[in-house]
């Protein structure tokens, strides 16, 4: 077997204290290996991804005793076997042959101490690295309330690696640690227990030996030794694809020989490494002899429940929901007015023109919009963290896994899926949790489909419109028709891609269900913060310059002179009269409000139960003292008196101001025709005609591609109606009510209402999504490719849904 | 002998061998379902699947067509 250590040393001492010493961290999933990563590293952890794969690379530096010291984090596995690429790359980083990260100096492996001997498989295989090792025993505290005693020293003794006892959660044994680690760069690996039989080794030479008859460039023997064993694993997959035919050939034939000689592959590496596992823990540790029924199980008899459980699960998704959905609102709307308020300040400060235009509706809606999202995300993380930290995670994926299989992912793509029904943003980043690449993929490319709630303003204004109000079943169907649709659709686009692009054999569910524990504050604090700064910084630039994009669109070319005039003299205007009219109209509209009041109590057509609720208002508003007709007649002539030179001064003070707005959104609506959005929108107008659409709809479209919501605000724009509108805005319902084609014909009906629709459900109109995409994905690939299929979805969809609803008209 | 997913709640079985030499087999042996070991059915997911055990002290979920693969001896009370 090829050495490849004896260089190591050499290289150490001769680059001296110069080169940042390299210690990759590596453990079995739910050991505690973040909580230590982030115990030693802090906050100070670089993330990014290994090239070519989407595996996160995180590596945080410390400084110790003088030394720079790299710590590595690689993803938690159970066993170094490279079955796929991602796998390979920590193989690799370990070897030392990634070249970004280059030659490590220690591994450091986290062990769960009450779990001592599944968690040494994965220790057997790092030893056959030759590296020198530091063996973490963190969770001590479990352990010991389980009954398992370890005798740490003798442990150590006979593994031959230095072993350390941590409570990485409470922080203790860490300086210990930090000794060891630094103490371990300066030695030489051990020499790894010989634990196949002289058969298997023998293949391996006379494998090494064909290769490099064959030519082959020398391999690691840790990687020779995977390519035998690891049947249609990754190294066997590199060798058949360079020496086609009578690569694999030989893999056979020496599989075949080793079978006779006793030594099947692949059961004998399980069997030869836990046989070397128990005899390591024998006499050093001893677990109690009954299984203990402990805590964590007598609350997982209540949480598996196969219905109580279910129910739990329910509840606990629906809060997840609920979070995301609600709670997160009014933090949404914080931002929103902070938004409003620098928006109001640059347009204080600078005339109207194209520098505030790209300042207020580029610059600060672009930083406005990319941050708006952080309450959603933040929300989501923190019950993620919570759940998964205390272990609930996997119940949920165990629970929901038969319903996911139908679909042909598994019960792990359950929450990513639902929170994208809140928004796809969260809910594509937490598909993170998914370890098998495939499942990973088709998770993330079907969760836009999911109905976010930027949907919701799209619908609602379309169904307020054209779906017949005299049944509110009627409208809460469509509703539900539409996000319904999203579902269905999802379901078809998993199964077809898990046929096409994502073909493979299915993935083993095979998952721990790690012993209950309370959640750490510290780790739930770190993945909020983790996930909203990787928010940010990766997808919030590209969202940011998207929206920056649009508006120039939308602004460019146009002679704003006139435009930007008008809304001077509306500001001037403002400036004077603004505060009056404003308080002027509050007052009035309490005066009326009273008016109609005391009109409930002259009139003889109400009933005593108004009255009786009317009175009781106005007593309370002290409008009058008591209840008597004489009182009544003698406070509305009062409120009456009142309120009249008020009015008057209103209906002045708006005569003035009306046909200045008047002109600034009809010289806006002209604008944005003109811009190359609306000439964009113009020409894809015979694309858009068969779908029952107008140049103005395919506006909406189009600009709305930074963020759905938007439209409603660029419908406002188009019908003249100025940007400020809403989805309940009665102009606004007026103006598309009202639309007409050229030759007459009412644009919008149910069909085309329905096809709009219909288009938003299926659409990628949200940029924020697929720059998230291109960063959990590392590539470009996939966000183009999630664009072009759900926009031909919906261009197809709403045809169908038009052309159909037209016959039926 | 049976394979691993004709158990029922509480019954307890030790493990003759894993079929095939895939990435679910193999996932099987590594997580430490391997010969002679001690094996225990702990519960149902709804619908029956997957299943939980407990083997070599730690819980494990399967589902029924990986449980099926193993192959085990019922282990009497």
């Amino acid at each position: 077997m090829t050495a490849l250590n004896s260089s190591a040393s050499d290289s150490k001492s001769a680059d001296g204290p110069s080169r940042p010493l390299k210690v990759a961290l590596i453990g079995n999933p739910n050991t505690g290996k973040s909580t230590l990563f982030n115990a030693l590293a802090g906050l100070r952890a670089r993330v990014g991804n290994y090239p070519g794969v989407t595996v996160e690379k995180k590596i945080g530096r410390v400084r110790w005793d003088n030394r720079d010291i790299d710590l590595i984090d690689l993803p938690g596995t159970y066993s170094l076997s490279p079955r796929s690429l991602d796998e390979l790359v920590s193989v690799d980083v370990l070897l030392g042959r990634q070249q970004d990260v280059g030659q490590i100096d220690a591994v450091v492996c986290i062990v769960d101490a009450s779990n001592l001997e599944r968690n040494l498989y994965l220790l057997s295989q790092i030893l056959e690295l030759k590296l020198p090792v530091v063996l973490v025993l963190n969770m001590c505290d479990v352990a010991s309330t389980r009954g398992t005693v370890i005798e740490g020293e003798a442990l150590a003794e006979k593994l031959g690696v230095v072993v350390v006892q941590t409570e990485a959660h409470r922080r203790v044994g860490l300086d210990a640690l930090q000794q060891a680690i630094v103490e371990s760069v300066s030695r030489d690996g051990i020499e790894p227990p010989t634990l196949f039989p002289d058969a298997f080794y023998a293949e391996c030479d006379q494998l090494a030996a064909l290769l490099s008859e064959w030519n082959e460039p020398a391999m690691p023997g840790y990687l020779l030794e995977r390519m035998l064993l690891d049947v249609g694993g990754q190294v066997e997959t590199q060798l058949a694809e360079r020496q086609p035919e009578r690569g694999l050939s030989s893999l056979t034939a020496a599989r075949k020989r080793l079978k006779e000689a006793g030594c099947r592959i692949p059961m004998t590496e399980a069997r030869v490494r836990y046989a070397w596992a128990r005899e390591m823990l024998t006499g050093v540790v001893t677990r109690s002899a009954e299984r203990r029924v402990t805590t964590s199980d007598k609350i997982d008899k209540i949480l598996t429940h196969r219905l109580g459980g279910l129910l739990i699960f329910c509840g606990l998704m629906f809060v997840v929901f609920l979070s995301i959905f609600t709670w997160a609102e009014p933090f949404m709307g914080a931002i929103e007015t902070a938004q409003g308020w620098v928006s109001d300040f640059v347009t204080g400060l600078i005339p109207p023109g194209a520098l505030r235009s790209l300042l207020v509706d580029g610059v600060i809606a672009g930083v406005g919009g990319v941050i708006v999202f952080l309450p959603q995300i933040a929300f989501l993380f923190f019950f993620l963290a919570i759940l998964e930290d205390c272990g609930y995670m996997a119940r949920a994926a165990f629970l929901m896994d038969k319903l996911m299989t139908r679909i042909g992912l598994s019960g792990k793509s359950f929450v990513p899926l639902m929170s994208s029904f809140a928004c796809a943003i969260p809910g594509v980043m937490a598909t993170r949790v998914i370890e098998n690449r495939r499942d990973r993929m088709v998770t993330m490319l079907v969760a836009p489909l999911m109905s976010c709630s930027a949907r919701l303003p799209v619908y609602v204004l379309l169904i307020a419109l054209f779906i017949p109000s005299r049944q509110w079943l009627e409208r809460g169907l469509v509703m539900f028709a539409m996000y319904s649709l999203g579902v269905v659709v999802a379901i078809f686009v998993a199964w077809l891609l898990k046929k096409t692009f994502f073909k493979g054999e299915t993935p083993p569910f095979v998952m721990e269900l790690p012993s209950y524990k309370w959640p750490s504050p510290r780790i739930v604090f770190h993945r909020v913060y983790d996930r909203s700064k990787a928010f940010v910084t990766r997808a919030g630039t590209l969202i940011f310059a998207t929206t920056v994009v649009v508006w120039a669109c939308a602004y460019f070319p146009g002679d704003h002179g006139e435009v930007n005039a008008v809304t001077r003299q509306i500001e001037l205007f403002n400036d004077e009269f603004g505060e009056e009219l404003k308080s002027k109209s509050l007052r009035s509209s309490k005066l009326q409000g009273q008016l109609e009041l005391l009109g409930i109590l002259r009139s003889s057509d109400t009933s005593d139960d108004d009255k009786h609720v009317a009175s009781s208002k106005l007593l309370k508003q002290k409008r009058i003292v008591d209840t008597s007709a004489e009182t009544v007649r003698m406070a509305a002539t009062r409120s009456s008196a009142q309120n009249e030179p008020l009015q008057q001064r209103i209906d002045e003070l708006n005569a003035k101001l009306a046909p200045l707005t008047n002109q600034r959104n009809e010289l806006s609506a002209q604008l944005i025709e003109g811009s190359i959005l609306g000439q964009m929108g113009h020409a894809i107008e015979p694309v858009v005609k068969p779908l029952g659409w107008d140049w103005k709809i395919g506006v909406g479209a189009i600009a709305s591609f930074p963020a759905r919501e938007v439209i409603v605000a660029t419908l406002g724009t188009i019908y003249s109606l100025g940007s400020e509108v809403d989805e309940e805005d009665a102009g606004l319902l007026g103006a598309i009510r009202g639309a007409e084609w050229p030759d007459g014909r009412k644009v919008y009906n149910t069909p085309v209402a329905l096809s709009v629709m219909v288009f938003f459900a299926l659409c990628a109109q949200c940029a924020a999504t697929l720059m998230v995409i291109r960063r959990e994905t590392n590539s470009w690939r996939w966000p183009a490719f999630t664009f072009v299929y759900m926009t031909v979805l919906a261009y197809v969809g709403a045809f169908v849904t038009y052309q159909v609803g037209m016959m039926f008209v | 002998m049976t394979t691993l997913d004709t158990l029922n709640e509480n019954q307890r079985a030790r493990i003759v061998d894993v079929d095939g030499d895939d990435g679910i087999a193999v996932r099987l042996l590594e997580m430490g379902l391997t010969e002679g070991e001690e094996i225990e059915l702990l519960g149902f997911a709804p619908l029956g699947d997957p299943i939980e055990f407990f083997v070599r002290g730690y819980r494990i979920s399967l589902r029924k067509s990986e449980a099926h693969r193993v192959q085990v001896e019922l282990i009497e009370v």
